[in-house]
């Protein structure tokens, strides 16, 4: 487990820094600098094992189904990353830590650069290849917070974006590519995967495999034609910038074709495709840097042009070339990590980063100079320094590579690159360092404190001692990564080493620094050559294409989604009438068997009067008090129906139901308007007419063609055990509060749920926007009389009376019709007609218990009768009961289902009360501004 | 009898989707409350019709309703009183909010004139 540790640790730990900045800014960098530390030892504790060439390796299954599980592995190139990462992120805290002023909330800028380290790291130690996706698009997530860190400046959003877009939209790439490659290599395991590389290469897929995945690499490595979104992610703060394009997020893509180097290397198609594109961009890199003079921008395109370096060097397919590449990922990391440190150094302490106002500062800030100077000189490859020492290897790779048979291309070109990579870092270093003193810098620069020459200079030590001992410093870690890199292919029999003696890569590099001399000095009139030149804009190129896309979906979505809810209702219910009819033509049209009940008189009443009322409200639905008159006659009509069909429960369910849910539209309505307008047109009404006309035959259809036949039921079940297991004679009863209990329990929620959003959206409707147009809604004035005194002394009477009703139908529910949800609406019907009589104010004096408190004792008595059974060692909800004999009252019965019973009832009572009493509470404020004596202003009538 | 049960059954159906796909909120609502209607007796009925034997055990009885339809239209009948509460008190906050209660998108309403009682001081 340990391994997963690594990548874990800061994924975890990046909770720490916003909890650590309430001790301050120091205990804040020590806490982050911990974390990282943590990780380092957790990877120190199994390099050993690494070296000693064990596979150190653990997994959990996580979706097995999907081949994704969570697999770590630690081999030399993982062990090389992650202590490149790990170690350099070290350095960028520290650094930070000084370079971020004061007034940041440096506690979340920690967060963020943690979560990026874990999810570097991530990549580097995962053995699965999904779980190499994940952390892929956990990088361009985290790295978005960190490139758009200061969010306030257009650029920052535009450069995070961008970053986003492309990065994210290569990490999709790369998941189709990961899924094909595991698909064809038989496992998602990156150890079995490696091994099947001829499976692999010999796969119809290897094609599509190849293009998905290179197309994650270059646009995560800014390969051309996706390099433009890293200069633009400089808008990020130096540390982010020194961090992202140093060691990690561009290194990346660049750790992905190594990692399948083994794989997907070696085939002519590899090297026809990665050789060009490393090397167009290692040269388009460069001599944009050569042209740039914003510091940061410079050493980003030079970023672009040595990552083009790496994946031009692993596009040669050669071992020795591999072994070349990541050598120069290890120096490339230290020189690039210290000169964009020093360029915020720069920045910092001289108030500019434009090249043509600086200049001297070797002078004024002696100690960031020297180590700006000798980073640089290490970027241009100059001898006694470790950029020399991979270029070399580099430019020996080059010599001996050849390109669809022409040998000398290669070689050319890679000379072309390290010339323009001379001249531009001979650009750098002289134009910022060496030169005059100026009079005219934006601050007065000086050296910075320590704390950030410090973690530079750290950077710059390994930059001189692998310079001059190469082999004793660097040898064994680099020779391990590379031969985790080549897999079974042998490595070269290679010492890195400062004196090859006169070869080929020597006179080449001869060659660069002559050129790169001569280079520098025409630069000024290759400036003005080159401003005249048309220029493709990338920014805008990708701009275009985003609007574009923007523009499409808009078109899109503006097609389907409309203001309208009718219309989606419209095109739901047509859908529904359509799937429903093509089934219904489909099959066959037998009637059914069994035998119908008689035709009663009363019936035929009933249904004459469900059908005069219905098509009445259709008539009349623009008057809407009318309309809901109607409705309740419809609803009565229903319960009359479930108890003419042995369905007393439902009968009572259903009149309580009405006779609150008619009150409740009566209050809304006091605050609606009271009549519809006319609808124009009568096309829509035919529309909708037709639609609702094949709805009503349908259902009806349906509704005989099953009534007419007979069905099997699992009732029997419930009707056998609901005396002797349950307790109860009233079925119904038993089966919610005892068989489907769990049901009830949700149900209940559900209630609750409805309840409290009840609350939250009118307790709210008491300010801003809502709350003035209550006070200037028109009210019809009130009757003189708003409290009847006969309602008052009825109601008031009555209390008792009902609230024993309540009590009774609840003790007689588990045996005869009755039970919680019905007690409890007739409870609730009491207390409201309560608040009607005598208002709110003198129903909220009297009130002792608060409704909210109704409904959490409702849910919690309710699932505590549940997990009783638990604790007795049954399934949740069990129920228990006794019977009791009480003189006076005689047998009654004691379950643990009553119990539950209870928490339903509190919880039916509290939803209604709450519902009712808050739109009450909104209509009283619309009163009070009523009762003050003004006629209401109309501020519409206004408008 | 069935025919005349499934005959309602179509009839609230159709009252109840007409009034949904109607412009404004109160009236949409209200075409809720009708569909309900119409759901809960078609849940109920899939139980099929049965004359004077409720689903409480007795020893003299040989056979029930059905129960288990009861038991879930019950329920159903609860929430959506709850589904009610809820859409009402949704128009009417949007209402407050927007001076607006039509949800088809279209623009408010024209205030209706004012009868000659809603002017009246009291």
């Amino acid at each position: 487990m340990r391994i997963a540790l690594i990548a874990l640790l800061p994924l975890l730990g990046a909770l720490l820094p916003p909890l650590a900045i309430r001790a301050g800014r120091n205990a804040c960098t020590a806490v982050t600098a911990a974390v990282t530390v943590a990780a380092l030892v957790l990877l120190a504790a199994d390099a050993p094992a690494v070296f000693d060439g064990e596979a150190v390796r653990t997994t959990a299954d996580w979706v097995p189904q999907l081949g994704l599980s969570f697999s770590f592995f630690l081999d030399g190139l993982g062990l090389f990353f992650a202590a490149l990462i790990l170690g350099i992120g070290l350095l960028i805290i520290v650094y930070a830590r000084f370079y971020l002023d004061r007034a940041e909330p440096i506690g979340k800028f920690f967060a963020y650069l943690l979560l990026f380290q874990g999810a570097m790291t991530g990549i580097v130690v995962s053995d699965n290849v999904l779980l190499l996706v994940v952390f892929w698009e956990l990088t361009s997530l985290s790295s978005f917070l960190l490139i758009g860190w200061w969010h306030q400046a257009p650029e920052g959003r535009q450069g995070a974006r961008m970053a986003l877009v492309v990065t994210g939209g290569g990490g999709l790439l790369l998941m189709a590519g990961m899924l094909l490659l595991g698909h064809a290599a038989g496992s998602f395991d990156l150890t079995d995967i490696l091994r099947r590389g001829d499976v692999v290469r010999a796969s119809p897929l290897y094609l599509p495999i190849l293009l998905l995945v290179l197309g994650g690499a270059f646009t995560k490595s800014a390969q051309v034609p996706f390099h433009f979104w890293l200069p633009h992610a400089m808008a990020a703060p130096t540390p982010v910038s020194a961090y992202l394009h140093s060691a990690t997020m561009v290194k990346a893509g660049v750790f992905l074709l190594a990692r399948l180097w083994p794989v997907l290397a070696g085939t002519e198609i590899w090297t026809l495709i990665v050789t060009p594109v490393g090397l167009v961009t290692m040269l388009v890199g460069a001599w944009i840097a050569l042209l740039k003079t914003d510091l940061k921008a410079i050493l980003a395109y030079s970023t672009v042009s040595h990552l083009g370096l790496m994946t031009m060097l692993l596009g040669f397919g050669t071992p020795a070339a591999a072994l070349a590449c990541i050598f120069h990922i290890l120096n490339h990391a230290t020189f690039k990590a210290a000169l964009f440190m020093s360029a915020g150094i720069v920045d910092h302490e001289a108030g500019s980063r434009d090249i043509r106002r600086l200049g001297g500062l070797l002078w004024l800030m002696p100690i960031a100079a020297t180590l700006s100077l000798v980073a640089a000189a290490s970027m241009a490859g100059v001898p006694l320094l470790n950029g020399f020492l991979s270029k070399e290897m580099m430019l020996e790779a080059a010599a001996h590579a050849s390109y669809a048979g022409n040998a000398w291309i290669l070689g050319t070109l890679a000379t072309v690159g390290a010339l323009l990579s001379v001249a531009y870092s001979a650009r750098y270093a002289i134009g910022v360092f060496l030169g005059p003193r100026r009079s005219d810098y934006p601050h007065a620069p000086h050296d910075p404190p320590a704390g950030m020459w410090g973690p530079v200079a750290v950077l710059v030590v390994p930059v001189i001692a692998i310079g001059l001992m190469p082999q004793f410093f660097a040898g064994p870690i680099v020779e391990l990564a590379a031969s985790a890199t080549v897999g079974p292919a042998p490595l070269p029999d290679v010492t890195l080493a400062l004196w090859h003696g006169i070869t080929p890569a020597l006179l080449m590099s001869l060659a660069a620094f002559a050129g790169g001399a001569v280079l520098y000095a025409v630069r000024t009139s290759l400036a003005r050559l080159v401003a005249r030149a048309p220029r493709i804009e990338a920014k805008a190129v990708f701009d275009g294409g985003v609007a574009i896309l923007v523009a499409a979906c808009r078109r899109v979505i503006e097609g389907l989604h409309t203001d309208s809810l009718p219309r989606y209702l419209a095109v739901i219910t047509a859908t529904i009438v359509v799937v429903g009819a093509a089934g219904f033509f489909a099959g066959t049209h037998a009637a059914g068997a069994r035998e119908e009940l008689a035709v009663t008189l009363p019936a035929i009443v009933a249904f004459v009067l469900l059908a005069s009322t219905s098509l009445a409200a259709l008539v009349v639905h623009r008057q809407r008090l009318l309309t809901l008159v109607l409705t309740s006659v419809a609803g009565l009509i229903v319960s009359l129906a479930f108890l003419q069909f042995s369905a007393p429960d439902l009968a009572l369910t259903q009149i309580a139901v009405e006779v609150v849910a008619t009150i409740l539209l009566l209050l809304a309505l006091n605050l609606l308007p009271r009549t519809s307008p006319a609808e124009p047109g009568l096309s829509r009404k035919l529309r909708d007419g037709v639609i609702a006309a094949a709805g009503g035959l349908g259902a009806a259809g349906l509704a005989f063609a099953v009534m007419t036949r007979d069905a099997a039921t699992i009732s029997g079940f419930h009707v056998a055990r609901a005396l002797p297991e349950g307790g109860g004679a009233n079925v119904v009863n038993v089966i919610l509060v005892d068989f489907r209990g769990f049901d009830t329990f949700g149900e209940i929620i559900v209630l609750v749920i409805a309840a409290l959003a009840v609350v939250a959206l009118l307790d709210t409707a008491l300010k801003g926007a809502a709350a003035r147009r209550l006070d200037t809604l028109r009210r019809e004035p009130k009757s003189a009389d708003v409290h009847p005194t006969v309602l008052v002394v009825v109601t008031r009477a009555l209390l008792p009376l009902a609230l024993t009703v309540g009590a009774y139908i609840f003790l007689r529910g588990h045996n005869q019709p009755g039970g919680g949800f019905i007690a409890g609406l007739v409870v609730a019907i009491a207390l409201i007609m309560q608040t009607m009589a005598s208002g709110t104010d003198w129903t909220a004096d009297r009130r002792r218990v608060d409704a909210h408190v109704l409904l959490g004792a409702g849910v919690l008595i309710a699932g505590a009768t549940g997990l009783g059974a638990v604790l007795l060692g049954r399934p949740f909800l069990t129920s228990a009961f006794a019977h009791v004999h009480l003189p006076l009252v005689g047998d009654i019965e004691l379950a643990t289902a009553m119990l539950f019973d209870t928490g339903v009832f509190l919880a039916v009572v509290g939803t209604v009360v709450l519902a009712l009493a808050r739109i009450a509470r909104v209509e009283r404020r619309a009163d009070r501004t009523a009762v003050s004596g003004m006629p209401a202003p109309s501020r519409r009538g206004e408008a | 009898m069935e025919l005349l049960v499934a005959a309602g059954i179509g009839l609230l159906t159709a009252v109840g989707l007409y009034l949904v796909l109607r412009p404004h909120s109160f009236t949409m609502i209200v075409g809720t409350v009708f569909l309900s209607y119409a759901v809960n007796l078609f849940l109920f009925a899939m139980g099929r019709l049965t004359l004077d034997r409720p689903p409480l055990v007795d020893a003299g009885a040989t056979s029930y309703a059905d129960p288990l339809p009861q038991a879930l239209v019950l329920t159903a009948i609860v929430i959506s009183f709850g589904m009610t509460a809820l859409a009402v008190v949704l128009a009417l906050r949007g209402f407050l909010e927007t001076g607006s209660d039509r949800v088809d998108g279209g623009r408010p309403d024209p205030e209706p004139a004012p009868t000659d009682r809603a002017g009246e001081a009291p």
